[in-house]
């Protein structure tokens, strides 16, 4: 990976602000579009300054877009550019292709801090150098002050689909076995933790990560039998679950003793009064698999540094009743709902 | 994990089941006062691990539950008012009042906050002067020091502008209103850990006496509900009606004299409406006169208003353990968490939204044994 970059390309004061102007259409954004954004992440672009990418692709493409309102903005761990270039590749990563490019636009508020851009965009060209993905086409856009929480971040991403993948709903059948990537609710313990100024501390980091790596060595081994893959984020595992089952109309039964959480997020949590089911993930995603390769699914991505933690966390049953099923620690069982509103700690 | 893990290990819960299982020799109905003891059951799915014999209903140990319509409405119009900040503890804020609720309200342009404790809400008081900061002070005797201790520390360090919307209510009073009440057919209590953690377990003795009806202090894990209900059981098939103490690594006999003190030097003894039950005397705490610059009942000159609960709710039966939320007609279809027709429905502590969460197959067939 290159190195970070150390010298300033637009040399200014740490107060320096984003202002209406940067915006406008004139100098100032022609700077900081060139200047700043171009120069930061020159590493990372290709374009020849026309309005548009004009890109060649061939075969079935992938395509995807996400945006990007995390608060606050930095958080342990990473801060919203990575997570806005991770997001989007990984939702293109999840549909079995390889993610190439992406578009990337951002919408700032008026007396945002200049530095504070910055590193939001070495973050997002860190992201992008670990996901070898090409930024290809951008906008930047400056709202009035109030008008806006600071920065939002908008990606689009195209991938190519990887040649073995046959990833659907549809392909999931009974007896297929569900496989997560690593540590349940990580990211959205870490982000709250910080949001909630809480007073207790922890070391708790996002796991903000580009997953793309993983899943195309999974497709490259085992292709069709990794027949579905998705990122559970915003609702946490127990909502994605429910996607599931409500799409391929089986039902599902899921260990909690096999789920693999942190223990210091499962403090946290226990703390908090939340769920970790229901918690947001970043660098997590959920693979079902036939039967027969499970076991070598768990071993390559437990022997990946992005899967060192993974487990087999349940199966696919055959009870045509879309329910998701969770075998408590104890031995008994209850229904894992969708998540509703969202997750409110408790009183006592 | 230290003091989680040992609560929730498999082996020791089989055990107790097994114990259960030995002792029981007959139908015997126990009630868990404490919403969190709900959950733990339902969560855990500890309720179908049970010997038939034993049916639990669920207690009106949920503070969101039985807050008073009329007074989430006085919230909101507090939260409504330009000058005021109105901060909450997370749970209370998707209780809907007679029209809206918090979350709502906050929709609206309302300035609600969600807080971990009312001394974040003081803080908040401190960073703005120029507004006023009403923290909503719900819960059981379990939150009442913290939100005790705010005021006196409010009232140390000057700060006027901050004031608590008091709604707290007692749990020993409660027992009686739903023991005193004809229909009830409660074998035993399962007393909640974390109220007798502040107030020790004296003032269980008299009940256990009066009614002849054993009252088990017990914890939220696993094991603990298990050990509780092993407790109860014991006692029932020997006919014994004493108050004990699972939960001894946490509660002592005399409680924690000095959160007592704070709650004593803050609040009085007062008479208190519940949500779906009624009017209880003695059965909450009302702010002294000496610190009524922080009362925002008084600051803001709210009257006592009547609210008419959603006449569909059966709410009272339920936290009165009348009835299981299964028994419901709205439950799960008019009523649901995104859209409930009353509190039980909301609170992560309430019956209705344990049931709704957790439970699997079998406890569809739970309310047949009520």
């Amino acid at each position: 990976m290159n190195p970070f970059l150390n010298n300033c390309p637009l040399p200014g004061r740490q107060t320096d602000i984003i202002t209406l102007e940067h915006g406008s259409g004139g100098l100032m954004m022609h700077r900081l579009v060139k200047n700043l954004v171009f120069e930061m992440l020159q590493d990372v672009m290709t374009g020849n300054g026309h309005d548009g990418a004009m890109l060649q692709v061939e075969g079935n493409i992938a395509f995807s877009t996400d945006s990007f309102v995390v608060k606050p903005l930095f958080f342990p761990g990473g801060n919203i550019g990575e997570l806005a270039v991770n997001g989007t590749v990984n939702d293109v990563a999840m549909c079995g292709a390889v993610p190439q490019y992406l578009s990337l636009s951002f919408i700032l508020e008026e007396g945002f801090l200049l530095e504070q851009f910055k590193q939001v965009l070495l973050g997002v060209r860190n992201a992008c150098l670990k996901a070898g993905v090409q930024v290809v086409t951008g906008d930047t856009k400056v709202v009035e002050h109030g008008k806006g929480d600071e920065l939002y971040i908008n990606t689009s991403g195209i991938g190519k689909i990887h040649p073995k993948a046959a990833i659907g709903s549809a392909r999931v059948k009974p007896g297929n076995v569900l496989l997560l990537s690593g540590q349940l609710a990580t990211h959205g313990t870490a982000v709250m933790c910080l949001r909630e100024g809480l007073a207790f501390e922890t070391t708790i980091q996002s796991d903000t990560a580009a997953l793309n790596p993983l899943t195309t060595l999974l497709l490259d081994r085992l292709g069709s039998d990794i027949r579905f893959l998705r990122d559970p984020t915003r609702g946490g595992l127990a909502t994605t679950l429910n996607e599931l089952v409500a799409e391929c109309g089986w039902g599902i039964e899921i260990e909690q003793a096999a789920l693999p959480v942190h223990a210091q997020v499962e403090a946290a949590c226990e703390l908090l009064g939340l769920d970790p089911l229901y918690v947001a993930n970043e660098g997590v995603f959920l693979a079902v698999v036939s039967p027969h390769v499970a076991a070598i699914a768990l071993q390559l991505m437990q022997n990946h540094p992005l899967g060192k933690y993974a487990a087999i966390i349940g199966r696919i049953s055959d009870e045509a009743e879309p329910l998701v099923l969770l075998r408590s620690k104890i031995g008994g069982t209850r229904v894992v709902h969708m998540l509703t509103g969202s997750q409110l700690p408790r009183i006592c | 994990m230290k003091y989680l893990s040992e609560y929730r290990d498999a082996q020791l819960v089989e055990h107790l089941l097994h114990q259960i299982n030995q002792t029981i020799t007959r139908p015997w109905t126990i009630m868990e006062i404490c919403g969190g003891q709900t959950h733990g059951l339902v969560k855990n799915g500890i309720i179908d691990l049970l010997p038939p014999q034993i049916t639990m209903v669920h207690g009106p140990g949920c503070p969101v539950c039985v807050t008073p319509v009329g007074l989430i409405d006085d919230a909101i119009e507090l939260a409504e008012k330009q000058q005021v900040i109105l901060c909450s503890f997370g749970d209370m804020l998707r209780v809907p009042g007679s029209g809206k609720s918090l979350l709502e309200a906050k929709a609206g342009g309302a300035d609600v906050r969600m807080v971990y404790s009312p001394l974040d809400a003081l803080q908040i008081a401190q960073k703005n002067p120029h507004r006023e900061v009403v923290f909503f002070a719900v819960g059981f005797e379990t939150t009442a020091p913290a939100n005790a201790l705010s005021v006196i520390q409010a009232s140390r360090l000057q700060v006027n502008n901050y004031s608590i919307l008091a709604s707290q209510v007692l749990v020993p009073p409660a027992m009686e209103a739903i023991l005193s009440d004809p229909q009830q057919h409660i074998n035993a209590f399962l007393a909640a850990g974390h109220v007798c953690t502040i107030m020790g377990l004296e003032e269980y003795e008299p009940i256990a006496r009066k009614y002849h009806i054993p009252i088990v202090v017990t914890g939220f894990e696993p094991v603990d509900l298990l050990h509780g209900i092993l407790m109860a059981v014991k006692q029932l098939e020997k006919g014994y009606a004493n108050v004990e103490n699972q939960y001894a690594r946490v509660v002592y006999a005399h409680g924690n004299a000095h959160a007592r003190k704070v709650i004593d030097t803050v609040f009085e003894v007062s008479e208190r409406e519940w949500r779906g039950i009624g009017n209880i005397e003695g059965s909450g705490y009302e702010v002294r006169n000496e610190f009524a610059a922080h009362n925002a009942r008084i600051k803001f000159g709210l009257q006592h208003r009547e609210a008419p609960e959603q006449s569909e709710c059966i709410a009272g039966a339920v936290l009165k353990g009348l009835k299981k939320p299964r028994e419901c007609p709205n439950f799960g279809t008019k009523c649901r968490p995104e859209n409930p027709l009353g509190a039980p429905m909301v609170s992560s502590e309430g019956a209705c939204a344990a049931y709704y969460h957790y439970a699997s197959g079998n406890l569809l067939l739970q309310h047949d044994k009520v």
